[in-house]
């Protein structure tokens, strides 16, 4: 007894100690970070996330840190990996708010652990810039939390985009009707597929075969199989990273022969290309750059140097933006004041790597990529909604 | 014939996950929840060797299998023999290797995100197609397929003809009657969890040819490799190549002609009907 005592006074010491070290007077900025390290998700955020974070910090703190009203203050990160699971989000998220007192907390990763945390962000008055969430429920949910940005765009728009650019294909001959469409099994994976369902039937397309497959299929040749059965012209997935991949391989090995073949989430990823090498030449996926613009070429050539990889050519640049956004809005701001930043965030324009950006009244960012396609070395913007550099479309030819 | 070649495939896959798990748990008598966390550094290994070097994973393997050997004879000899020798019985060495390794698999997965970074490690090996019977196959998988065999089919021989072989099944079937006619145990019980983890590692080179992994995949594969060791009977290997192979072709046989969405249903559904009628596993012992 006497020893859990001892204990319990060690460990109610310890606790008052690590309490009382955010007592002193401010001179840095402290901000929060919560993201997959493990978990479902870890693969993406380690992508597209946290090298960014890990990148703007460099920066901000080598020249000197955030000018506050005229006072440089570093930059700090406490950083809390949420298993890919939304009850850590939220934990994490409620413990840098009350425990670690962040100044600012950084939007989590994905759609969904973005949502589950909007609340506890609108509770605790932080703004929140997501970046890597897409979703249709935009107006809804910035009625709902006032402090919730988006930057990644609406499914509608980018479901919308993909089916014009095959309609195109097909109005001008060059593809046929008939349309393969399969999808993940998963939160993702199905609302993109419903989205397009009633979009490709209204353009009058033929889905010739439809299915969708559990998240994890350690095997997708039945559905390669059956989709080359049924002769498409065009192959879509609405894939996530692992099938991203297992999708294109069994095409390639069944020599699916399309004019059009697209994939999801990971399409844009660095690490697609250098797995497929040329034969990734022309497939179209989600998201896209302007990978010729200065800004983006220079970000991209600052992110290998200072994380040793390329970023992603779709929500990498947001998630850096977003970043951007935070740091021009305290600047502009000049104070640390939540309110205030947010109201600034709202009230103007920010300059960013994917180019100027402006909220809507839905706090939604307008101008964003939606198609992409693996042209030459870069995976180039085809279709946006208001951005420049978008470039041709190009047909699938061959898997060599 | 198409499905069921595909469904051979795919079963080998699972042979070679579950392989390394069976020997663990049906004769170390270790639940050893980190399996999954050794399949992935094995396919990081070939990852790593064939971006650096161009060095197929058909030649990695070679030098993963040794490391793994080594590497899972020191976890057991330092992490897991003080477990075995204060359980009393075998349920409380269950209970305690599997929070332990619970516990090992949480620092193998940190371990690997320090070394390797949580990016997905994927690489393009043998993806060409292959005809066989006028249809076409990944020769990856092909290749994979035919490595489980070997693999299999040695472990097989090895066990049933060699002496050390025998003895090991001995262990797996009464480890007390065992030490009694002179085997030793703790010796022989630390080899067959080596042997696992390299088999379990060899595992993970070949797979990642065709598989996507990320320094936390490998909790799914822990829970495959478990699926199918409890389907097929604890300890025995014939009882995990017949359940591997036949979980590949029902969930090929399901994607195939009824819907690709219903897969895991009916791998679950078989794995509930065994468990039903024959809750020791196809090939498992009755009652100990």
């Amino acid at each position: 007894m006497q020893r859990r005592t001892t204990l319990k006074l060690a460990a109610a010491l310890l606790t008052a100690t690590m309490l009382g070290g955010s007592a002193y007077a401010q001179e840095t900025i402290k901000l929060g970070a919560v993201a997959p390290k493990t978990g479902p998700l870890a693969g993406g955020a380690a992508v597209t996330h946290w090298p960014n974070i890990k990148l703007w910090v460099e920066e901000v703190n080598g020249r000197g840190g955030i000018d506050v009203g005229g006072t440089k203050m570093m930059v700090e990160v406490v950083e809390y990996d949420d298993q890919t699971n939304p009850a850590e989000t939220i934990a994490a998220v409620t413990r840098l708010a009350t425990q670690d007192e962040a100044d600012f907390i950084l939007a989590p990763y994905s759609t969904g652990l973005n949502l589950a945390a909007a609340p506890i962000f609108d509770r605790f008055g932080y703004p929140q810039i997501t970046s890597t969430a897409s979703t249709d429920r935009v107006a809804e949910l910035s009625g709902q939390f006032n402090d919730l940005f988006f930057l990644l765009g609406q499914n509608s728009e980018i479901v919308g985009d993909a089916v014009e650019i095959l309609s195109k294909l097909r109005d001008a001959g060059t593809i046929g009707n008939k349309v393969a469409m399969v999808n993940v099994a998963d939160a993702f994976g199905i609302e993109l597929a419903s989205t397009a369902k009633p979009i490709f039937e209204a353009a009058g397309f033929e889905l010739v075969y439809e299915t969708s497959y559990p998240l994890g299929t350690p095997d997708l040749s039945p559905v390669m199989k059956a989709a080359k059965a049924a002769d498409p012209d065009a192959f879509v997935a609405w894939s996530y990273p692992p099938d991203t991949f297992g999708l294109t391989e069994q095409a390639i090995i069944e020599q699916l022969d399309v004019g059009v073949f697209y994939t999801a989430v990971a399409t844009a990823f660095p690490a697609f290309k250098g797995r497929f090498g040329a034969a990734a030449e022309g497939i179209m996926g989600i998201g896209g750059v302007n990978a010729d613009s200065e800004a983006f070429q220079d970000y991209a050539k600052r992110h290998m140097d200072a994380t040793g990889a390329a970023p992603d050519y779709w929500a990498s640049g947001m998630m850096y933006a977003s970043l951007q956004i935070l740091e021009q809005a305290i600047t502009g701001a000049g104070t640390l004041d939540r309110e205030t930043v947010t109201q600034y965030i709202k009230d103007n324009a920010f300059e960013t790597v994917m180019g100027t950006v402006e909220f809507d009244d839905n706090n939604n960012n307008p101008s964003y990529w939606t198609v992409g396609q693996w042209q030459g070395d870069a995976f180039r913007g085809v279709a946006s909604t208001g951005r420049e550099g978008v470039v041709d479309v190009k047909l699938k030819e061959g898997w060599e | 014939m198409d499905i069921l070649i595909t469904g051979l495939l795919l079963g080998g896959t699972y042979a070679l996950i579950a392989m390394g798990l069976n020997l663990q748990y049906g004769i170390a008598r270790i639940m050893n929840l980190a399996n999954g966390e050794m399949l992935v550094a094995g396919g990081f290994a070939a990852f790593w060797f064939w971006t650096a070097g161009q060095i197929s994973p058909l030649l990695t393997i070679f030098l993963v299998a040794p490391v793994a050997f080594v590497a899972n004879w020191l976890i057991y000899r330092i992490m897991l023999r003080p477990l075995v020798k204060r359980a009393k019985s075998r349920g409380q060495l269950e209970v305690d290797s599997i929070l332990a390794t619970f516990g090992l698999a949480f620092v193998s997965v940190g371990l690997m995100l320090a070394v390797f970074g949580g990016d997905y490690f994927s690489y393009s090996h043998l993806a060409r197609p292959v005809h066989i019977l006028g249809d076409t196959y990944a020769l990856n998988r092909l290749t994979a397929f035919l490595a489980a065999v070997v693999i299999c089919g040695a472990l097989y021989l090895w066990l049933n003809l060699s002496r050390p072989g025998v003895s090991i099944r001995a262990i797996a079937v009464s480890p007390e009657s065992a030490r009694l006619v002179g085997i030793d145990v703790p010796k022989l019980a630390a080899i067959a969890f080596a042997l696992g983890g390299a088999v379990t590692a060899t595992g993970g080179a070949l797979i990642s040819m065709f598989f996507t992994l990320d320094a936390s995949t490998g909790v799914l594969f822990t829970l495959k490799a478990l699926v199918i060791v409890i389907m097929g009977g604890v300890g025995d290997v014939r009882g995990t190549i017949v359940a591997a192979l036949l979980l590949g072709i029902m969930e090929t046989f399901v994607a195939s002609a009824i819907d690709p969405g219903l897969t895991l249903a009916a791998a679950y559904l078989l794995f509930v009907l065994i468990l039903l009628f024959r809750p020791q596993g196809l090939f498992g012992r009755r009652g100990t």
